[in-house]
């Protein structure tokens, strides 16, 4: 199975381990002939959003992967990438693929000293370790959008379609089981 | 500092990958640089090369000044203060700054001593030209590592060496014999357990920056070919005639520093670089303070 991870910038590394050690192949999207290859699901890692927001349309590939996005090509989405997912941003004017039905609002925690580690329930998963680095939540969403978390109150995992939104870094601890778990619906979407 | 906030810490370093960290004097920089595609900003009173235009003793930053960059951009935001000045960095935890650089460009509060970083809970990235340095740092806290270049030249030469160097010693850290890391931590005057983590995975144990010298999108990519993760760019932008197309030229060659057509397209129009001076021209070199 071939997974697309974009790598204009961020932790994207850190997926790509972490997909290789379970069987699949990575490649690392840069730029518009990346996407000459096909794939079976797409990877949207933690970084500056802002950023990655900018490079996905200056190196032309923003119109090919929302295509893909909305033809309904898991994504799992850690959040950076979740950012540029959300429909809307509480406090932020920019929408990137905007193809999630949520509202979500960045650095939401505050700066760096604001960014915490914890455990939490993951729906269909379990307990899980949940890191956050400067990280978004989730502060609304519409009809359709299932929350599989929550941390304090607020939703910091949701599922819509075939795409996962996470707050929080599944790339940055040990579990292998969110990724797994994406690993798996992108083998029914290629079949 | 606990061990799971220096993880953070650690980590909120490996989300900047990939990215250009610039250097930035006032709100309206910080916006042109987060347009542009930083990925976070440094904020500072004067850039390197006016620092060593000016002379004199170089401090931490006007508070007040940081606040108005924190209060313009979303990206992270990060100032310097005086290796060795631990109440500077206090100074910039109080304003809850995400980065602190213990910096060489200012003029050093201590010749003797860093700043004990474990006892802040912001992260820290320090300046090293070579591994002994980066893993002497590492071990007082930092958590994340950038050359020291020779900041405000535009020279990339010292960039270089320092990374090329920082490379050379990691591969021998690994190709050695384990019963020889002994005596090469002494040699280096580390830690025996953080030679060890670079003997058995080939590289530091935190992200590690190229800094100081890059001017041009070939100086940024030439850095990133040799191994750093990411780029500092500090006078380079806002001292050359155009830094909207410079700054974002910088950014997309980061991205795909691997790519000489597109790095041939970055590299056209982007008006004046900054002037420069050469290594052997200049009186000063802060990359020669705090080892």
């Amino acid at each position: 199975m071939k997974i697309g991870i974009l790598a204009v910038q961020g932790a994207f590394i850190e997926h790509e381990t972490k997909l290789a050690r379970l069987g699949a192949e990575c490649i690392e999207l840069r730029q518009k002939s990346d996407l000459e290859i096909k794939f079976d699901g797409l990877v949207l890692p933690g970084g500056e959003s802002t950023v990655q927001g900018k490079l996905l349309r200056e190196l032309d590939m923003f119109e090919t992967l929302k295509g893909e996005i909305e033809g309904g090509m898991p994504v799992l989405a850690t959040c950076a990438g979740l950012i540029l997912l959300a429909e809307k941003l509480s406090n932020d004017s920019h929408v990137y693929f905007g193809t999630l039905p949520v509202t979500v609002k960045r650095n939401a925690y505050g700066r760096q000293l604001g960014s915490f580690r914890t455990v939490q329930d993951m729906e269909g998963i379990g307990t899980v370790p949940m890191t956050f680095i400067r990280a978004p939540y989730i502060e609304d969403t519409e009809n359709g959008v299932k929350v599989l978390s929550c941390v304090d109150g607020k939703a910091v995992a949701v599922k819509y379609g075939s795409q996962l939104g996470l707050s929080f870094h599944p790339e940055l601890d040990e579990d292998d089981r969110i990724h797994k778990l994406f690993l798996e619906e992108c083998s029914l979407y290629s079949a | 500092m606990s061990s799971e906030r220096y993880e953070l810490n650690k980590q909120l370093a490996q989300m900047l990958k990939g990215g250009v960290i610039m250097d930035v004097t006032t709100p309206e920089q910080a916006k042109i640089a987060e347009e542009a595609g930083a990925c976070a900003v440094m904020a500072l009173e004067r850039i390197p090369a006016d620092i060593r235009a000016a002379g004199g003793v170089s401090r931490m930053s006007d508070p007040k000044m940081i606040k108005g960059i924190q209060e313009a951009v979303s990206i992270p935001v990060m100032a310097k203060c005086r290796i060795g000045h631990f109440v500077e960095a206090q100074i910039l935890e109080a304003i809850e700054i995400d980065y602190i650089d213990e910096s060489e460009v200012l003029s050093p509060a201590d010749d003797v001593y860093h700043i004990d970083k474990r006892q802040f809970k912001v992260p820290f990235v320090c300046g090293a030209r070579d591994l002994g340095e980066a893993l002497r740092r590492i071990e007082e806290g930092a958590s994340m590592i950038r050359t020291k270049g020779e900041p405000g030249t535009g020279d990339v030469v010292q960039a270089v060496r320092h990374m090329r160097r920082m490379n050379g010693e990691i591969a021998k850290a690994v190709s050695m014999r384990e019963d020889e890391l002994f005596e090469e931590a002494k040699n280096l005057r580390v830690p025996y357990e953080l030679l060890e983590y670079v003997h058995k995975n080939g590289r530091l144990p935190v992200v590690n920056f190229a800094a100081g010298g890059v001017a041009t999108p070939a100086d940024a990519a030439l850095m990133m070919q040799l191994g750093a993760e990411g780029v500092f760019v500090g006078s380079g932008i806002f001292k050359s005639g155009d830094p909207k197309k410079r700054a974002a030229a910088i950014v997309k060659a980061v991205t795909n520093y691997q790519d000489k057509k597109l790095l041939a397209e970055l590299s056209e129009d982007l008006g004046e670089a900054m002037v420069g001076i050469n290594e052997q021209e200049i009186e000063l070199l802060m990359a020669e303070r705090g080892k």
